[in-house]
């Protein structure tokens, strides 16, 4: 039933695997990307979930601890107006990704490794767009950690 | 390790589900307990063949006891299906149910990396670790109560809806039950006889529809939609459009919903089969027919002595387009109406052009009653289905392979071609905004667990039933319809509801009292208050609903909301980066 699994870590040598953090809303965003997994649909294991009751809730400092810590990219999948707690969801996330990447600039952290998207409980294709789409560009821009400010 | 920190110490019990292998056949659940069992504070670390079965729920509980653990961690499917479950176990062990934490390593591990082992293997051991570092960090809380309303709004008056609505009002509850069309009774309205037993659909109806008006519990508005809903999980309070468009609209307060809402019948493209040529016509409108019909059959003025049946038109469709699934009623019921029509007119010719007969279970002897009335069965082959075209002189020609003899190609003479059409959802746009129903990407509503949790969406309070889930038979969606009624029941006779303490705190020490978190809560859940010549914020956790909106607002990161408080999300951030040895 399980095949041999490879034990070495990935060699220096090997592509460059952008490492995502994903902060999804439990009700809503966070069934859309199970939704990709019971469809089987596949994105990178580089992707790593933190489900949150709401993007509105989240605090820039985890988007910069992220990226200092050796997350490449993080993508907050929102529930855009979909949000059952706040009617001014949508804008709120928003403005915590501004100051998010207000703050990633200070560090000198190139403000296109946080991205924001309207993640809907059915939005499985879009989430696996969305995140090939992001690990493609992130891929370009090579690891954060480079970029860091010391 | 000093004796503060051993005094700190936790001891955690680390659970990694096989899933039978829809976890383990991608993901070394092995290398993940080995790769976690030296964490700190990790007392027990096991895989378990299904974590959620008895046997395994009997171990964590034997564990948790005799380990003293105080805290516990389940690696296996996605928190939607089981924190209630694992909640329950740490509970029945003495546990503090807030003491656990779901980590999803199936929905978005293994089923996603299928292409990827040592990936797959990699990110499990990061998950758990983050696990970990959470429930390192949890403390006991205490679920608060709230009171429910013992009333539910039942959407959609149905078969589904109609009996809902009755059992509801037997098990104590008030119903306010609305409907769209102006009668009750949905699709089964409009049937004569019915199968498993011939009973006539209009009579069930108006035994149903005098059952639902002899219960003063029952409120009915017919020509109702509902357009909006607030409130909260045992509070409802749902508005509700009465009398049509632009006119007046009233406010129901509901403990619970249940939308019954059903479905309608796959409507065949111009030229499907030959639909749109004079006598080819949908299951629904030959069943009408035959329905209202007296000896001799005749369909527009013209006599009707042969019929044709394609089955599976809109149904089971293959190569990734839509409607894959099969519609089950479609089968039974159309051997049923070729009985009645058998007994309108034995003479009769009738051809049934099939791809499997699905007159499962007890419907299997009409199978056989249609076949000794002199039906005759043609099973085709769906890469060659048959082609429906008109005859010279009047009436229609099917022309199929028959797989049964051969590939033996028949021409076969109709006056009418009834298309077996399926099951579609119902485009009810307006109502899954309102409710925030999940759909499948079938386009049926979603429960939670097809088996342990049938009728319950992810919106608490929100339950689905009927032919609104998904293709059923109208037995079956009664039997659903009932099962709502029995989780309404066990949501709101109680009088309170427990909801989750995930509540946002805020520290009066580092609070500045500067105000800003005031209007950061639609809810007012937030208010200043003093003691003595201190001025702070307190939230209430029955206002407060959780979402953590007032976390970023507060300048000092005075709040923290329980359950995703700074610290745990710092250190989970911190273990999902790490990379296995
Ligand atoms: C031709 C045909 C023959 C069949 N024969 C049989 C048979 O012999 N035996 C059998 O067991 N089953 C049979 N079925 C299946 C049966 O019709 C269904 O199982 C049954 O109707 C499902 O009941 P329901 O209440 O879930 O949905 P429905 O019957 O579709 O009722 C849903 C109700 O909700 C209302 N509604 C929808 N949206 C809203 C909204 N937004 N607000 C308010 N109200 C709304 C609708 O107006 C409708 O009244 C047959 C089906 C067809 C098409
Ligand atoms: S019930 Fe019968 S006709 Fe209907 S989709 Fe299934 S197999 Fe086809």
């Amino acid at each position: 039933m399980t095949a041999p699994v490879a034990t070495e870590p990935q060699a220096p040598g090997d592509a460059f695997v952008p490492r995502i953090l994903v902060l999804s809303t439990n009700n809503i965003s966070d069934p859309g990307i199970d939704l990709a997994g019971s469809s089987h649909m596949h994105y990178s294991p580089g992707v790593k979930v933190i489900g949150v009751p709401c993007t509105s809730g989240i605090r820039p400092s985890w988007i910069l601890h992220a990226l200092e810590s050796g997350f490449d990219g993080v993508f907050v999948a929102s529930d855009g107006d979909e949000c059952a707690y706040l009617p001014d969801c949508a804008k709120r996330s928003s403005r915590i990704v501004g100051e998010a990447q207000a703050r990633m600039r200070e560090r000198g952290i190139d403000a296109n490794r946080l991205r924001l998207a309207a993640i809907c409980s059915v939005c499985a294709e879009p989430f696996t767009r969305h995140l090939g789409q992001f690990s493609t560009a992130l891929a370009a821009l090579g690891p954060a950690a480079a970029e860091l400010t010391p | 390790m000093t004796a503060h920190e051993a005094a700190n110490a936790r001891r955690i019990g680390v659970y990694v589900c096989h899933c039978g292998g829809n976890i383990s056949d991608y993901v070394d659940v092995d290398k993940v307990i080995a790769d976690i069992e030296d964490a700190g504070d990790v007392v027990v670390a096991k895989t378990a063949m299904f974590a959620c079965s008895d046997a395994t729920q009997q171990d964590m509980v034997a564990d948790i006891t005799a380990q003293q653990l105080d805290g516990l961690v389940v690696a296996s499917c996605s928190p939607k299906l089981h924190t209630y479950t694992f909640r329950g176990v740490a509970a029945r062990a003495g546990l503090n149910p807030y003491e656990y934490t779901q980590v999803n390593i199936r929905e978005q591990c293994s089923w996603v990396h299928t292409d990827d082992q040592q990936g797959a293997t990699d990110k499990a051991t990061a998950l758990v670790r983050a696990g970990i570092s959470r429930t390192r960090l949890t403390t006991p809380l205490e679920p608060m109560v709230v009171e429910t309303l013992p009333r539910t709004l039942v959407i959609g008056g149905g078969i589904a809806g109609l009996r809902a609505a009755i059992g509801l009002a037997d098990i104590g509850l008030g119903v306010t039950l609305v409907e769209r069309e102006l009668e009750l009774g949905g699709w089964v309205r409009r049937f004569g006889p019915m199968y498993p037993h011939g009973k006539d659909g209009r009579a069930l109806i108006e035994t149903l529809v005098a059952e639902v008006r002899r219960r003063p519990a029952i409120t009915v508005l017919t020509g109702a939609e509902v357009v909006g809903k607030a409130g909260s999980f045992g509070n409802y309070r749902v508005t509700v459009r009465v009398g049509g468009e632009g006119a007046g609209t009233i406010e129901v307060a509901a403990g619970s919903i249940v939308a019954a809402t059903g479905f309608d019948a796959y409507q065949p493209e111009t030229g499907e089969f030959g639909y749109g040529i004079e006598g080819v016509v949908t299951l629904p409108e030959f069943k009408a027919l035959v329905d209202e019909a007296t000896a001799p059959l005749t369909h527009r003025g013209r006599p009707v002595r042969s019929v044709a049946y394609v089955y599976c038109v809109g149904s089971r469709n293959t190569g990734g387009c839509a409607n894959a699934y099969c519609s089950r009623f479609c089968c039974a019921a159309t051997v049923q109406t070729a009985v009645q029509v058998s007994g309108l007119d034995p003479s009769i010719r009738q051809f049934h052009l099939y791809r499997d007969m699905r007159t499962y279970g007890k419907f299997e002897p009409l199978y056989t009653e249609a076949r000794k009335a002199g039906s005759v069965f043609v099973k085709f082959d769906n890469d060659a289905p048959p082609a429906v075209a008109r005859r010279d002189g009047g009436g229609l020609t099917v022309t199929v392979r028959d797989l049964l003899t051969h590939n033996e190609e028949l021409a076969l003479p109709a006056d009418l071609v009834v298309l077996v059409t399926g099951m579609v959802p119902r485009d009810n746009e307006a109502l899954v905004g309102v409710l925030k129903l999940p759909a499948g990407s079938d386009g049926f509503f979603n429960e939670i667990h097809p088996k342990l949790r049938p009728v319950e969406t992810v919106v608490d309070g929100v339950l689905i039933a009927g032919a609104c889930q998904g293709p059923k038979t109208s037995a079956e969606s009664v039997a659903s319809g009932l099962a709502a009624v029995t989780q309404s029941a066990a949501i709101l006779k109680k009088g309170f509801t427990e909801l989750d303490p995930l509540v946002a705190t805020a520290d009066q020490g580092a609070c500045t009292a500067c105000g800003d978190c005031l209007t950061a809560c639609p809810y007012d859940a937030i208010s200043m208050t003093e003691t003595g010549d201190r001025h702070f914020a307190v939230i209430s956790p029955t206002g407060c609903k959780g979402c953590g909106g007032c976390v970023p607002m507060c300048p000092e990161n005075a709040i923290d909301l329980l359950g995703y408080t700074d610290a745990q999300v710092t250190a989970m951030i911190e273990s999902l980066v790490e990379v296995p040895a």
